[in-house]
This record gives C-alpha cells, structure tokens and sequence, in this order.
C-alpha cells in the first residue's frame, strides 16, 4: 500500500510539472480523477452543445431564400454533426462512451450551452448566430487550443477553424440584410437586439460566481476568466456592429478611455440562471426533439448492430469482435 | 447521349433540386450522427447540381423560388415525403441508382453536359453505394427494419416507371437505363434478402406526370415552405 501512496505522489507531481511546463496530457498518462471528471463534463457538455445547437440554424434549411444561402447554412449544420463527432471521440478517449454522453444529456445530467434555448424566429437569426454565437464561442475556444489535455486541444484546432469561416458567413449574411431593403435592415436589427444579451451570457456567469474556473485555470484547461473574455467580445464586436450599420441593444455601452475596453450594461442574471435550469424559451423542445431523434432511430442502430454481427460471424469472428 | 434544352436542364435540375430540400429536413433528426453528416452532404451535392443545371436555363432563384408548382418538372419519386429512415434509403436508392446510370450515360456521350455530368457521376456513385449500404443493413438487420424496409420499396416502387419516360432534350437510351436500373436493383435487394416489389410502376397520375408538372399534394406544401421568405420580399437579395 505504501509504495501505491508513494506511486501516486510521483504520478500527481508528474502531472503537475507537466502542466507547468505547458506540455500536453494524453490519454494514456496518469491525471487527477478529478481533472479527468472536469474534461469529461466539459468536453461532453461542448459535444452536446454542437448536437443541440443544428437545431435553431436547421429550423431554417427548409426556408433559405436563396440556392447559395441554403447550401451554406447545410454545410454549416453539416460541420456542427462533425464537431459533435470529433468531441465524443475526444470525450471518449478519458474512458466514457458516446452512447454514455448522449444518455446524460438525454436525462438532462449534462447540459449544453443555454444559447441554444433561444429560438430562431427570422432568418436574419441565422447570421446574428454566425456572428454573435460562432464569435463568442470562438473568443472561449481559441485559448483551448492551448488546453492542457492534447485530444481535447487537437480537437478545438480543427473546430476553430471551421467556426471562424461560420462566423464570417454570419457577418456577411447580415451585412447583406443591413444593406438590404428596409424590411431586411429591420429584420437584422431586430435579431441583433434578441441575440446580443444570450451570446454575452454564452461566456458563464461572472467570475466570482464561477464553480469551475479557478480549478480549470489551475489545470490550464481554461486560460482566462469568464469576465476576460466576455470583455474581450464586447470589444471585438463593437466596431463590428458599426461596420454592419446595426446598433447593440445596451445604452450603457461606451469606449472607456481610462481602462482602453468598452463599459457595458449589467447583465441579467436571473434570466441567465432561469435558462439554464430548463425554463428558457425552448429548453422543452430541444431536448425533447433530440430524444425523439435518438428515439426513433433506435431500431435504425439495432439494425446496423445486427448487420454488423452477422457479417463478421459469415467471415469467421466471434460476436464482439465485429466493432473491435 | 446528350443533353441539349432548356426542358432537359429543368427537369434534372428539379430533381436534385427537391430531393436536396427533402434530405435537408432530415438535419438534427437523423438516426445516428454520421447519418447527420452523411444526408447533409447528399443534400449538398445534389443542390450543387441542381445550381449548376438550374444556371443553364436562367437564373437559379427566380427558377427555384418563383415558379409555381405546376411548373416544377422533377419526378414524383423525389418529391415524396421523408417517411421513416427506411423510406428515405428506398427512395435513395431507388433515385441514385437511376441518376447514376443516367449521368453515367451522359457523360460518355460528349456534348456541353458531359463534363457537367462526369462531376456529378462521381458524387452519384457515393450517393448509390451509401444507399445501397443501407439497403443492406435494414433488409439484413432485425425483423423489424426487414419489415420497414420492404415496406419503403413497396411503398415508393409506383414511382419508379416514371424515370424511364423520354425528356426532352434528354438523349439517353431508356431502354438501357431500364434494364440496367431494373438489374442493379434487383441484385441489392437480392442481397438484402428483400423483394423487388409488383404492381404498377405508374405514378399518381401516370409514368411521366412529374414531368409535366402534374405533382402529388405534398409536394405543393413543401415548395410554399420553401418559397415563402423569398416571396415575402420581392426583388431583394440575399
């Protein structure tokens, strides 16, 4: 027993001095269960948010009002479906399963990010979420390219990537509807207006309210708070916005000379903490058309499942090794 | 083996076109998140053929969003509602098959279209084999997708005459893409252990209707879906 408690100090000041000299953690090396259970949580939570997230943007596939448009709000849903994939299969390598995660989301033990929760209700939300939602998720998912955990950080090199040319898809479309007739200005302004508020609330709650930032910092999963980087959206969207010829929803909002960053308006709250307790405007169907999805494929999987067993017993493998 | 009007364009145009826009309902429903993947970039690189055709005639837009649906001249097949996932694989493999041998033919015969169709042909071919996969998987799997499976080919097989009626401007040999559908469909269900279905192959109306714009009822539903924010703003863009 004595050399296992001596085993694990080594092991854990391993760790410690590998996060310190920024080099990565992979799978096969020893780490904290509680560093692991962090990454699971956040990992899982990011992949589900990718799967929930297809759905307000796919809420208008069916309505694009041009050929071009429609072909790249597809491909744009088609890419979320593959960062989902690619963040199940970075989860998985920490020792779960996807058909693990997908259950705790469909139980509502693991969340996704509550900017989901909101509806599209035109189509200029399709680029106030390219723009506001893809930029604030790429304000908190650069610095992850430097998470300590490899996967996970290999991951977000890719996904950062796409997202950055989803993003400016979203700028462009709502360029076009600002420089459009006056209904299209209007409509733009108004998913502006409904956007701005979720996507600043996209960062977390403010520091000193944050369960999991200080322990996350320490492991240099997350590099900087909260707070930081929802400063450092504000200021990135600013000038944007006056680009787009659209106004932000927030009087408060002006350059101060003395900090060199924006002011901004409080945030509520008490909205941001109703949301996120199942009680946003689509928390219901959501999850409810992500269950139903998984549902009412069950006997498409069983299927494959089954094929899959036959065909390697035809070719001489035991049950089990079909998958291996 | 060429393709040489404005009709040709229209017709083949409409097809990838309304199939795209089927598929693409499918996102965030689908079964398993490669089949997410998998149907979105189906639906991509049919709209891709759909703009491509749809240019040659006129502009893509005004073609795909104002026409009335009596002027749409895509087959019945493609229009047909999504059903389950099993109905969606009939009528992929039931349309990829055809569009392969179709696209097949066109290429080899030189003329403007060929090279138009050679890109295609290529994406064809993946939509085929997906098609044909899952063809195999549901009719080999468990009962109950044996049982959804015949149910989507049986469903969806009066559909399929329609394919083999001369377009116009369409110069292919039908009689060759008949037998080499018949053929190539007839060996995956083979496979599958399921059953090439009977009855007529006649349409709601008659093989053919599609073509002439006469459509079945949900199809007039899912292009006032699609037209509608185009509609609502006359003359702007987007």
């Amino acid at each position: 027993m004595a050399t296992v408690a001596a085993d694990h100090t080594t092991y854990e000041a391993a760790f410690d001095a590998a996060v310190a000299a920024d080099e990565r953690i992979e799978p096969r090396d020893w780490m904290p269960d509680a560093y692991r259970a962090s990454l699971v949580r956040q990992m899982a939570q990011h992949a589900h948010s990718e799967i929930i997230g297809m759905q307000p943007e796919a809420n208008w596939i069916t309505r694009a009002p041009s050929l071009r448009r429609k072909a790249i709000l597809m491909a744009k849903v088609q890419d979320e479906a593959g960062h989902g994939l690619y963040l199940y299969s970075a989860a998985e390598t920490l020792g779960t399963g996807r058909e693990e995660l997908l259950d705790k989301l469909h139980s509502g033990r693991q969340k996704y990010s509550s900017i989901f929760n909101y509806p599209t209700l035109t189509w200029a939300d399709v680029g106030a979420i390219g723009w506001l939602v893809d930029g604030a998720a790429i304000t908190n998912q650069v610095p992850l390219c430097r998470c300590s955990y490899g996967p996970y950080a290999r991951a977000m090199v890719r996904i950062c990537k796409e997202e950055s040319f989803h993003q400016r898809q979203g700028y462009e479309l709502l360029l076009a509807l600002s420089k459009g007739t006056p209904a299209q200005h209007a409509m733009a302004q108004d998913a502006v207006d409904r956007w701005w508020w979720p996507s600043l609330m996209m960062f977390g709650p403010p520091d000193d309210e944050s369960a999991h930032s200080e322990q996350s910092m320490a492991w240099k999963i997350k590099r900087h708070s909260n707070d930081e980087l929802r400063q450092r959206f504000v200021d990135i969207c600013v000038p944007q916005a006056e680009a787009l010829g659209l106004t932000l929803p927030d009087p408060d909002l002006k350059w101060n000379e003395e900090r060199g960053q924006h002011d901004f308006g409080a945030i509520d709250w008490t909205e941001f903490w109703d949301v996120l307790k199942g009680n946003g405007p689509c928390n219901e169907q959501r999850i409810s058309q992500r269950r139903r999805a998984h549902e009412e494929g069950a006997w498409v999987r069983e299927a494959a499942a089954a094929y899959a067993a036959k065909h390697a017993q035809k070719h001489g493998l035991k049950h089990g090794e079909a998958t291996a | 083996m060429t393709i040489t009007t404005n009709a040709a364009a229209l017709a083949l145009g409409d097809d990838a076109l309304v199939l795209s826009h089927r598929l693409g309902e499918w996102a965030g429903h689908a079964p398993v998140l490669e089949e997410e993947v998998a149907l979105a970039n189906i639906a991509l690189d049919l709209l891709g053929q759909a703009r491509v055709l749809l240019s040659l005639v006129g502009d893509e837009d005004e073609l795909a969003y104002l026409r009335e649906e009596r002027a749409f001249r895509n087959l019945q097949l493609v229009e047909q509602p999504n059903g389950d996932f099993a109905h969606t694989v009939a009528r992929q493999l039931y349309f990829s098959t055809y569009q392969h041998l179709l696209y097949g033919q066109l290429a080899a015969g030189g003329g403007a279209f060929a090279p138009l169709a050679a890109k295609a042909v290529k994406e064809v071919e993946y939509h085929r084999d997906h098609a044909e996969q899952w063809t195999l998987r549901l009719g080999d799997g468990t009962a109950e997708s044996r049982e959804r499976m015949q149910r989507g080919l049986d469903a969806l097989w009066r559909f399929t005459g329609e394919m083999f009626q001369p377009v116009e401007g369409v110069d292919v040999d039908t009689r060759a893409l008949e037998d080499g559908w018949l053929e190539s469909v007839t060996s995956v269900l083979e496979r599958a252990a399921l059953a090439v279905s009977d009855g007529p192959r006649t349409g709601a109306w008659a093989a053919g209707a599609g073509r002439q714009g006469l459509h079945t009822e949900p199809f007039g539903r899912m292009v006032a879906e699609m037209q509608h924010l185009h509609r609502s703003h006359p003359g702007a863009t987007w």
